[in-house]
């Protein structure tokens, strides 16, 4: 048994003597099964995905594929994508955070807090189509609140916009993605908050500090990197979602939807593999994305020990 | 108490104004939709329990045979995808916390890389991985379950990696190799009892993954639970409102469960 092998894997070998060498060759084994996975259903898809936007249908490698993000179409699809995901992670995140403070006065273990939580995961994680469905019978054309507002105000806000009923275009996604957005917020952004020390609060009064200086000098410096980090990953979740939109929207306008309809028919753009394209563009995105979650998040972590 | 320290705890008062408003505004989604599912085609005015007697009308099956279809295909897909949780990831975590806990960081840097990858995208490359697949097993939609196990990744690892690392599995295990335990009666009888939580935290956030999962499904052209409610959306609002409350709820009591669980234990922890 040689004795360069270090760490916990010679330390148990050891017991198994002169067999110690097979035996730890035959524990890497134990990791196949799971290697071999994700190898053919994380890591094949994933190249695939990004790479066949760079070869033509005949499978020849080409750059001129990406001539498609030039294509007003698309370019449109990634602005309307950009823009509703940065709406709806700044009002997710502002709102989220309120109501994160709001459960700051309830007990940590208490029942409240453990619905919240529950609740909270189902709407940011596991609702897609059916919140859409929610919110079609909310604000659709025989909304609830379409009709009430109607009767009540005479305001019909399915006549508000020129371009049709307004939950069924892309503007109209900030209220569905919202209510996944704001729950998300409260799950991300809440270890932060419970973080915060009471003794902070009380060195700070007892150096003669008002609760308005605490706030602005010592709390929101504090919360800033954790608030942002979440705000980012709100981004990243309404960026990269797809089912809620495919529920109420039946041609493209964002990006995800925009895949979809190159992957069924593919017309518009005239390159081949524009779906490929199109996913690399998410990549980048994402990829860009979540580095700057990681930095906020490391930042954030200092304070919460 | 009236004079508070100055802190971010906010007052009784506050917190209980800002939790209502935030309840009612989050309850008006759900209420409209249960409330859909007591009205009319056509008359706003009027509310009926019929579309509930619907599901169980026998002269309607044929309406709803692809909603059951796909409910059966996706319970299908939860057994093989908790069974792909149980069978790969599991002991993959438990080997490393065992003997490669240099690995560890790869392992997590790969069961939380679907976070990063966008499912739309994931499905573009999918869509010629299946083709092998339908050749090697048929394109029957349990073959779904090895893509969405991929989906599911992040759910289960987190759970069954917080648990095990809340435990000293090296000192447990040479505890009782050195009282004259063999590898497998270690990990079925030592390992695997303490695990007992987050294995079971891992399995019903899969099963809540599978239920809502509706992306790879519509992509693969496969009936699943949350492709037939939307096909069935056109025709029938009502029924596929119904089902869309229930999953919802399901979800909902699953999580609930697991987050009660694990107020238990910490209580009792506190209690020790």
């Amino acid at each position: 048994m040689t004795a360069t092998a270090s760490g916990v894997a010679a330390h148990i070998g050891s017991g198994a003597g002169t067999h110690g060498s097979r035996r730890r060759s035959a524990g890497w084994l134990g990791f196949s099964p799971f290697a071999l996975y994700v190898l053919l259903f994380l890591a094949i898809p994933t190249v695939y995905a990004v790479g066949s936007g760079f070869f033509t249908k005949d499978g020849a490698f080409t750059f001129a594929n990406l001539a498609a993000f030039a294509n007003p179409t698309i370019i449109g699809d990634f602005v309307s994508s950009f823009w509703v995901s940065a709406v709806v992670a700044l009002l997710g995140a502002v709102l989220g955070a309120v109501v994160c403070y709001a459960l700051m006065g309830t007990k940590p273990d208490g029942v409240l807090r453990t619905i919240v939580d529950s609740a909270s995961s189902v709407l940011a994680q596991f609702g897609g189509i059916m919140l859409a469905f929610a919110f079609i019978a909310l604000m659709g054309i025989q909304g609830v609140l379409s009709l009430f507002l109607k009767q009540t105000f005479g305001v019909d806000i399915n006549t508000l916009s020129p371009n049709g009923p307004l939950l069924y275009q892309v503007a109209g996604l900030v209220f569905p993605y919202l209510y996944f957005s704001v729950p998300l917020m409260v799950l991300t952004f809440m270890p932060a908050m419970e973080g915060m020390r009471q003794q902070w609060a009380e060195a700070a009064a007892t150096l003669g500090a008002s609760r308005a200086t605490y706030w602005r000098r010592v709390a929101l410096p504090i919360l800033a990197p954790a608030f942002w980090g979440s705000t980012v990953l709100l981004f990243a979740n309404a960026f990269s979602s797809f089912a809620t939109a495919a529920a109420l929207i039946d041609q493209g306008g964002i990006v995800p939807l925009a895949i979809k309809q190159q992957l069924t028919s593919e017309t518009v753009v005239g390159v081949s593999n524009t779906a490929g394209v199109l996913a690399l563009g998410m990549i980048v995105v994402m990829v860009a994305v979540m580095a700057l979650y990681t930095a906020l998040q490391r930042r954030a972590r200092r304070w919460q020990r | 108490m009236s004079r508070r320290p100055a802190g971010v705890i906010p007052s009784r008062t506050a917190s209980a104004v800002l939790l209502t408003v935030a309840g009612i505004l989050f309850a008006l989604p759900l209420g409209a939709l249960l409330l859909s599912t007591f009205r009319v085609a056509g008359d706003p005015g009027a509310f009926t329990v019929s579309h509930y007697a619907a599901i169980f009308d026998p002269g309607q099956e044929l309406t709803y045979d692809q909603l059951f279809q796909g409910i059966g295909n996706s319970l299908m897909i939860c057994l093989i995808t908790v069974a792909i949780v149980l069978l790969v990831l599991l002991p993959t975590v438990v080997l490393v916390e065992l003997r490669y806990p240099r690995v560890r960081r790869i392992v997590e840097f790969v069961c939380l890389l679907p976070l990063t990858i966008p499912t739309v995208v994931l499905v573009v490359g999918f869509v010629p991985v299946y083709q092998v697949v339908a050749g090697a097993f048929g394109s029957a939609a349990w073959t779904l379950s090895f893509a969405i196990g991929i989906i599911v990744l992040p759910y289960a690892y987190r759970p069954i990696q917080t648990n095990i690392r809340a435990f000293d599995v090296v000192v447990l295990s040479e505890a009782a190799r050195s009282l004259g335990a063999g590898w497998l009666p270690v990990v079925v009888r030592v390992i695997l009892p303490n695990l007992r939580r987050g294995i079971l935290s891992a399995c019903f956030l899969t099963i809540a993954v599978v239920l809502g999962e509706y992306t790879i499904a519509s992509f693969l052209n496969q009936t699943t639970f949350q492709t037939a409610l939307l096909l069935l959306q056109q025709t029938d609002p009502y029924v596929s409102a119904i089902f869309a409350l229930f999953a919802l709820a399901f979800a909902f009591v699953l999580l609930l469960a697991i987050g009660t669980a694990g107020n238990l234990t910490r209580a009792k922890r506190r209690t020790r």
